[in-house]
């Protein structure tokens, strides 16, 4: 049905709709002192909708992800993705985190659960231009075709949800703008609930429909910014635009990113 | 940690030589080992005496030890002693490390004990053990086992002290089942650790094999040579021993280093 479809299972796709409530998250520092990363922070991503976490570095937007990623074990609040029992949840790293000793084939496979791991992967290889990389081991790809290989990995399990922490950050802006591209078109071939954390808003106005801005530490959600435009039509006029229109709107917010 | 960088530092040193220079080498080994039997040799034509048989004599005694099956009967067991203490050190040691390495508190509380089994002599184990759980197969096998376990335990618990947080985490994400965890997550990261300690592990393990036999078995190696040092024959003494490193050498070039090679290729981009 889809143009690529390992696992067969486009009939789950796009149920998922997340739901974050968190009322704190704080870690202890070495020298036993609490601090607050998380305080009231509450927002929604819609099913099928691709969102951006936006705010100043440090923030708690990475812990934000952690948290949904479950990988961080004590805060009060809940997040939800209702209607799911077991969501299965693609994650790309700040950091491609490939296994070094296995091919970028082997590391893709290693995701899918037990009984797809023979699952026909040409297509997804293909689209993302892995196709003569797959034997390759980590240590011999760019950071960005590492990068890549990650997306690949993340989107071959076909998550009902999409977490990315700055999947971009240290490429270099050709090449960052290539992925870009990239992950947006493969997106929006198959479309899934997607939450990106980044600091660059002109990113986040591209790949997005919607930006959430956080504040400062401990983060809360100073407001969204909606973007109606659609993707095929934002070009450099109309990004511009936006890029003004959100920095009108959150200039006095305490979030300057 | 030191021990691990100098095990890679050697495996480098061997794995890229090109051809001609791996040539080379093996002729040096061989003309080394030329030069040693020919000293060898002289010292004992100018120096002719019972406890100094020339390579020739010990050649002899071989190929009759051989011919009346002795030296392979208790080459075989004395190698399947080897193994048998090496994989239950490996295995044991492997999974305290590890446990040890990922939990503090116990650490703390054990690593006296640790270092108490690291200080106590082979031999004061082995009469122990003999004492202890009496004159037979397991005792032998234990005992050996439990002179090399502390090592591995030392070596594994710094291994996994120093295992990438950020795999386990993908790991987690992605959901990994536990088999998949141990084979591609845990192990590949412990590799050069298990290297490092497999390596250093034979060849204390098939030293303390020796004592064992001597003390406490009625065939191996060990017991043989403690036979021949009653008879006082040198050259079966010598026979045997040079058989056996033989033996080691052997099963280091067509099963170590082949599987080290393998399991490490990934380093080393094509």
């Amino acid at each position: 049905m889809y143009w690529y479809s390992p696992l067969n299972t486009h009939q789950r796709v796009g149920v998922a709709r997340l739901k974050v409530d968190i009322q704190e998250k704080s870690f202890r520092s070495s020298n036993g002192e609490a601090i607050d990363v998380l305080r009231d922070l509450h927002f929604e991503v819609e099913q099928n909708e691709f969102a951006c976490i936006l705010g100043p570095s440090g923030c708690g937007k990475t812990t934000t992800l952690r948290i949904l990623l479950g990988l961080e074990g004590s805060y009060d609040g809940s997040v939800e993705l209702p209607g799911l029992a077991e969501p299965r949840v693609g994650a790309v790293f700040q950091e491609p985190i490939l296994l070094p000793w296995c091919s970028v084939e082997q590391n893709v496979r290693l995701a899918l659960p037990k009984r797809s791991r023979g699952a026909n992967l040409d297509a997804l290889f293909r689209i993302l231009g892995l196709a003569a990389m797959r034997t390759f081991y980590p240590g011999e790809l760019s950071l960005g075709l590492a990068r890549r290989a990650a997306i690949a990995r993340a989107l071959a399990i076909e998550p009902d949800i999409l977490l990315l922490d700055e999947p971009f950050v240290s490429l270099d802006e050709a090449t960052a703008d290539q992925l870009r591209h990239l992950l947006l078109s493969v997106w929006s071939e198959r479309p899934t609930t997607a939450l990106m954390v980044t600091h660059n808003v002109q990113e986040a106005i591209m790949l997005s429909d919607r930006i959430i801005v956080f504040s400062d530490r401990p983060a809360h959600v100073v407001g969204t910014f909606d973007i109606r435009v659609p993707r095929h039509s934002r070009n450099a006029q109309v990004r511009a635009d936006l890029l003004r229109s959100f920095h009108a709107k959150f200039s006095d917010g305490g979030a300057g990113p | 940690m030191s021990v691990v960088s100098t095990e890679r530092r050697g495996a480098r040193e061997v794995a890229p030589l090109p051809g001609s220079r791996r040539w080379t080498s093996s002729v040096m080994v061989l003309l080394s080992f030329a030069v040693l039997m020919i000293l060898w040799h002289i010292g004992a034509t100018f120096w002719p005496s019972r406890s100094f048989p020339a390579p020739l004599l010990v050649l002899q005694k071989f190929t009759s030890e051989t011919a009346s099956g002795d030296l392979p009967y208790h080459l075989a067991i004395t190698l399947w002693r080897v193994a048998a203490s090496f994989f239950l050190a490996m295995i044991i040691g492997s999974v305290i490390g590890v446990f040890l390495g990922t939990h503090r508190r116990a650490d703390q509380f054990f690593n006296p004990w640790l270092i108490l089994f690291l200080n106590i002599p082979a031999l004061v184990i082995i009469v122990l053990a003999y004492i202890w759980f009496g004159l037979n197969e397991a005792t032998a096998i234990g005992a050996v086992a439990l002179n090399k376990i502390p090592n591995v335990i030392v070596t594994m618990r710094e291994g996994t002290r120093a295992l990438d947080g950020r795999y386990a985490e993908m790991a987690r994400v992605y959901r990994f089942s536990a088999i998949d965890r141990l084979r591609h997550i845990l192990l590949p990261q412990l590799q050069p650790y298990i290297a490092a300690t497999s390596r250093s592990g034979v060849s204390l393990i098939w030293k303390i094999v020796l004592v064992v036999e001597l003390m406490g078995r009625s065939n191996g190696i060990g017991f043989q040579i403690n036979l021949f040092f009653q008879l006082f024959d040198v050259a079966a003494i010598l026979a045997y021993t040079l058989a056996f490193i033989a033996v080691m050498l052997f099963i280091e070039l067509v099963l170590v280093q082949p599987l080290e090679h393998t399991s490490t290729r990934w380093r080393r981009p094509a």
